[in-house]
């Protein structure tokens, strides 16, 4: 008995909403998703995406909840396609410092700091991502082209290989993250327009998931 | 760079936009969605839905606008007009939108403010904020040349009840129990065409650590120049300059760049 035939993303509801905005757009390509918190859908999916928006602590206290700590770092570790958005990018590193000190995923080796004062925080709004690295996600998307963003913490990965963009806000910070299977990004694609569906078509296509027919 | 986000507001009522019959090129210009995907196409950066429905009854009917809109729009959307508890809020995030604006409501019990940002996150929550100039002038100081004190206040009910609260003192207040944005309008300039509040933009712009849309006055291309220029606008709200096809969005734009504005092609 074959329970999962049909090639599917499973999208993490871990409660740190704005999922339903990256499963209508998947949906709105044509791709099989789940929005799901079920630690088999996850292991049984063929991609998975991590999305969220909110506070760190409350995003690993939903994940530890739910056992999805344990079955991610598994899916990631074992090669399966995985995309992280803005806080699904976020509680990869080691640990936050959002809210004093949060321990996170540690899949990437890293922290998460607050952006540093003296612009507007949150830093909201579409600004350029700079390409580190020739990945598949940013096929047929030109450099320094702009994407949404809203966060008031950036990514710090100890390793400066797995930076694949980066963008300017005062400082220069990572803005995509890319590892093997992995990547990640502090700016919303969902909310990006087309080059933002784009980049979850290259993300689909990249991890060999078909359209519906 | 951060870019400056031109935001197109479109005014609802049981489901149909109010202005904006002059796009020829639109099957149904009335239709949010509709006019939604047509600014989305346009390059806007984000886009804002102020229910003007009067009563509660045609709730349900914003709800489903905003639900078909997130469907086939993806750019961020606001929605205002009418959201007074974090069950208001709920209904439309899950319905699609990204962020809720309060107003009035937030002035009747300020402590919504902290229950939507606790419940959604700070990015989700604009404190919009309808201001009317109260100049108090000190007569001593005339000869000084600094007679006026520029001041304004919280109005409520479309600018006509005025709550006795300090704009300054109220945004403040507000970034401190949790929203993430300003949504700032001029009860002075709005409806005029004559521009923008500057003033008033740059002095809230300056109060607080959050990004604050200048709306309210916009006549010409030059009036949203100035609000980012001169008003220190992170972003302009406007309505009646694009739906009456006096300017488009690209034009805008191109406008601003040529200008020296930071702004997403």
């Amino acid at each position: 008995m074959v329970l999962y035939s049909v090639p599917m993303i499973a999208i993490v509801d871990y409660g740190a909403g704005n999922l339903r905005s990256v499963a209508k757009a998947i949906e709105r390509l044509g791709y099989p998703a789940r929005v799901t918190e079920q630690p088999e859908d996850i292991v049984a999916a063929d991609a998975v995406i991590l999305p969220g928006v909110g506070a760190a602590g409350d995003a690993m206290a939903g994940l530890r909840r739910l056992g999805l700590v344990g079955p991610l770092r598994q899916i990631i570790a074992g090669g399966k396609p995985f995309l992280g958005v803005c806080l699904g990018l976020q509680v990869l590193l080691t640990g936050s410092e959002e809210g004093g000190w949060q321990d996170c995923l540690n899949v990437i080796p890293g922290v998460v700091r607050r952006l540093p004062p003296g612009l507007k925080v949150p830093h909201m709004g579409w600004n350029q991502v700079q390409q580190r690295l020739a990945h598949p996600i940013f096929a047929g998307i030109p450099d320094k082209a702009n994407f949404y963003f809203v966060h008031s913490y950036a990514v710090h990965p100890e390793r400066d290989a797995v930076i694949a963009g980066e963008t300017e806000y005062g400082v220069r910070f990572c803005s995509a993250i890319a590892r093997d299977n992995l990547v990640a990004t502090q700016f919303h694609p969902e909310k990006s327009g087309d080059l933002g569906l784009k980049m979850f078509d290259n993300f689909c296509r990249w991890a060999g998931v078909k359209r519906i027919e | 760079m951060l870019t400056k986000r031109i935001i197109p507001c479109l005014d609802v009522t049981d489901g149909r936009v109010v202005k904006g019959t002059h796009f020829v090129d639109l099957r149904d210009a009335g239709d949010p969605v509709e006019l939604a995907r047509f600014y989305d196409r346009e390059g806007a950066d984000e886009l804002v839905f102020l229910d003007i429905t009067a009563s509660s009854d045609h709730r349900n009917t914003m709800v489903d606008v905003v639900a078909k809109t997130a469907e086939q729009v993806f750019i961020p959307l606001t929605v205002g007009g009418g959201i007074r508890t974090v069950e208001d809020m709920r209904r439309m995030l899950q319905a699609g939108a990204d962020k809720v604006s309060i107003n009035s409501a937030a002035i009747a019990d300020p402590t919504v403010i902290a229950q939507g940002a606790g419940k959604f996150g700070s990015q989700c929550i604009v404190l919009a904020v309808d201001a009317k100039r109260v100049d108090e002038c000190v007569d001593e100081r005339v000869e000084d040349g600094a007679a006026c004190v520029g001041r304004w206040e919280v109005f409520t009910h479309g600018g006509r009840k005025p709550t006795g609260i300090d704009v300054i003192a109220w945004v403040r207040r507000a970034v401190e129990l949790g929203a993430g944005e300003i949504l700032l309008t001029s009860m002075d300039a709005d409806g005029t065409k004559n521009g923008y509040d500057l003033d008033l933009t740059a002095a809230v712009s300056q109060a607080v650590s959050v990004p604050v849309i200048a709306s309210g006055g916009a006549g010409s291309l030059e009036h949203l120049y100035d609000a980012l220029a001169i008003g220190k606008a992170d972003a302009v709200l406007a309505a009646s300059i694009f739906h009456y096809g006096l300017h488009s969005i690209a034009e805008t734009k191109r406008y601003l760049a040529a200008r020296g504005v930071p702004v997403r092609p």
